[in-house]
């Protein structure tokens, strides 16, 4: 018993230090990001528009906007979609062939890799449907890839609204659309809220898709249309990290990075906030 | 809730107007929710229409087993993936090799071991590295790590298969921990208290109980990670070296199947032989990690079905 005991003591060390490591890990690369990219941080690097042969002279702005600009799209495109299919999925379906080929198209579809959503949509949105390499061939490129995720948060949030709720509105005469409509949506609402934002901040820091179809390194105005090419921050760093010969380009880039690992973060706190908010006015 | 009054009278048509629309919305849900699975059949409607064309011209056995690739050879191209499959299977054997052991430690650690507090401190922590863009972490390879192996190593780049699985193996992470996590917390709790009852330790407890019960939704888990290996692009782009030779060792950079096509996507004729061979090359990952989800899939019905009380 004692030898089992000590046996233990060994094995519950290693997991211990196995865990924080894993928290470790993070927290060195937020760390290491923050203190070698913050140097080149000021406003001309926010707001500045990009000048490619010295790049001290100008910033990042378009980028930054082109990355908002996607993450815009990217939810027009992803979010009705994906409530919709996830309400029918959580409210509606019965439990038959045609659900479980959704659902397991959908399980799929979030294992595709994100190259490979590249070239489809190189295939499909920019070459056969022609709009080009540009931010709506993005958008819907990383639509298609954002949509399992939101849909699998969508519906969990959809689930966890408890069943009585739904027969307390039956019972008072509701149909199931008047049902789904103001009771169950609006009490899910954070969750896939949630869910839904975290999905967009992942995707928009996706580069491999977005390399083909439309994202630019180089352009001297901002996107005017959603027709228009585009420069996003992943991408951006991806070339400034190895392919830019200015002997200032390591530092852009660990600069670029703190600036996309802040917006993404900045995304999510704001979920957390709305989140906690809501949370408080339920009650159960 | 206010109250509607919705008129005298004829019910009847009132309530079948209810179920038109009722029927109509119900209608409409269900044709949204099948956008889902155009987007996996029209995936692979168009890597196979594409894809299969490279096989008109290049024999699959040239194609897959061929050791060189060489589109672009003014003389004699060579269409061999065998380099580039390696490559992918290099990282994913290395990557889950450093995953594994520390995803699942921590897995344990979390269900079981740390206190209630410590777990909802640190189970977030871990998922917000599934939020770090892998093009940072590529970055991170190339500025930090790779100069480390290099200098640890004595070798003249540390650009190469070694170093890029330890960047994939921290990506794959919280895919192994989460998963892992929530089915050990799954399991019901008379698991743990007939164990303990009989006199066992905590850690034969988990040896004994908990990780059998638990097997195969964590080798769901694992499968998973494994999808996300194969499937990752930026960071071993950035990190794996990029080069077409047959690897033979950990420390020769390598080109994985994602990042070759990243590569030289950009650079050909479209409709061209080469351009079809990219998608040949897509569609054999897409194929890839279809299996591999599709039999996670399976093994994770499976765990749910036995411990649904």
């Amino acid at each position: 018993m004692v030898n089992e005991l000590s046996k233990q003591n060994i094995y519950f060390i290693f997991f211990r230090t196995a865990a924080f490591l894993s928290v470790g890990v993070l927290l060195f690369i937020l760390l290491y990001v923050f203190k070698e990219g913050v140097g080149v941080i000021n406003l001309k690097f926010l707001v500045g528009m990009w000048s490619q042969g010295d790049i001290t002279r100008g910033g990042i702005f378009p980028a930054i906007i082109g990355t908002i600009f996607l993450a815009i799209g990217v939810s027009v495109i992803s979010i009705p979609l994906g409530v919709s299919t996830a309400v029918y999925l959580s409210e509606y379906a019965k439990e038959n062939l045609f659900t479980r080929t959704i659902k397991l198209a959908i399980r799929n579809l979030a294992g595709v890799p994100s190259i490979v959503y590249g070239i489809f949509g190189l295939a499909f949105f920019v070459l056969l449907l022609n709009l080009g390499g540009s931010l709506i061939a993005a958008s819907l490129t990383l639509g298609c890839m954002t949509l399992p995720w939101i849909i699998t948060a969508s519906e969990e949030a959809l689930k966890s609204v408890p069943y009585s709720f739904r027969e307390g509105s039956y019972a008072l005469g509701a149909t199931k659309w008047q049902t789904v409509k103001r009771n169950v949506l609006p009490n899910s609402f954070s969750g896939i809220l949630t869910g839904s934002i975290l999905g967009i901040s992942r995707a928009v820091g996706e580069t491999s898709p977005i390399i083909l179809v439309g994202a630019t390194f180089f352009m001297g105005y901002l996107p005017s249309s959603p027709f228009d090419k585009f420069m996003a921050l992943p991408y951006h760093l991806f070339i400034l990290a190895t392919q830019h010969s200015s002997p200032y380009a390591r530092e852009y880039a660990l600069g670029t990075a703190l600036v996309l690992i802040v917006l993404v973060f900045i995304f999510n706190s704001g979920v957390f906030v709305l989140r906690y908010k809501l949370r408080k006015k339920k009650e159960w | 809730m206010e109250f509607k009054p919705e008129g005298f009278g004829d019910y009847a048509t009132m309530s079948n107007y209810r179920n038109t629309k009722e029927n109509f919305i119900e209608l409409f849900f269900s044709v949204v929710s099948i956008t889902a699975l155009l987007i996996l059949i029209g995936i692979f409607i168009f890597l196979f229409i594409t894809g299969i064309k490279t096989f008109t011209q290049i024999s699959p056995i040239e194609f897959f087993f061929g050791t060189e690739w060489n589109p672009t050879a003014y003389r004699e191209p060579k269409w061999g993936i065998l380099s580039l499959i390696i490559g992918t299977l290099m990282i994913a054997f290395g990557s889950l090799i450093i995953a594994i052991p520390l995803g699942l430690a921590s897995a344990i650690y979390l269900s079981d071991i740390a206190k209630p507090k410590i777990r909802e401190t640190i189970k977030p922590v871990i998922e917000m590295i599934a939020g770090i863009p892998s093009v940072v972490l590529g970055l991170i390879g190339i500025l930090f790590l790779s100069p480390l192996v290099a200098k640890i190593f004595g070798l003249s780049s540390g650009l190469n298969a070694f170093t890029s699985s330890i960047i994939v193996g921290i990506m794959v992470l919280p895919t192994i921990i989460s998963i892992s996590e929530d089915v050990l917390t799954s399991l019901p709790n008379e698991f743990r208290e007939a164990s303990l009852a009989l006199g066992s330790t905590k850690w034969q407890m988990i040896r004994m109980t908990l990780i059998p019960a638990a097997l195969s939704g964590i080798v769901a888990s694992i499968m998973l990670g494994l999808g996300r290996a194969v499937g990752e692009t930026m960071a071993v782009l950035m990190v794996a070296g990029n080069s077409i030779a047959m690897p033979v060792s950990f420390f020769d950079p390598i080109r994985p199947m994602t990042a070759n096509i990243a590569i030289e996507i950009k650079e050909v004729v479209k409709g061209s032989l080469h351009y079809e061979a990219l998608f040949a090359i897509g569609l054999v990952l897409f194929i890839m990690t279809f299996a591999v989800n599709f039999i996670s899939d399976i093994i994770i019905e499976k765990q749910v079905r036995k411990y649904k009380w």
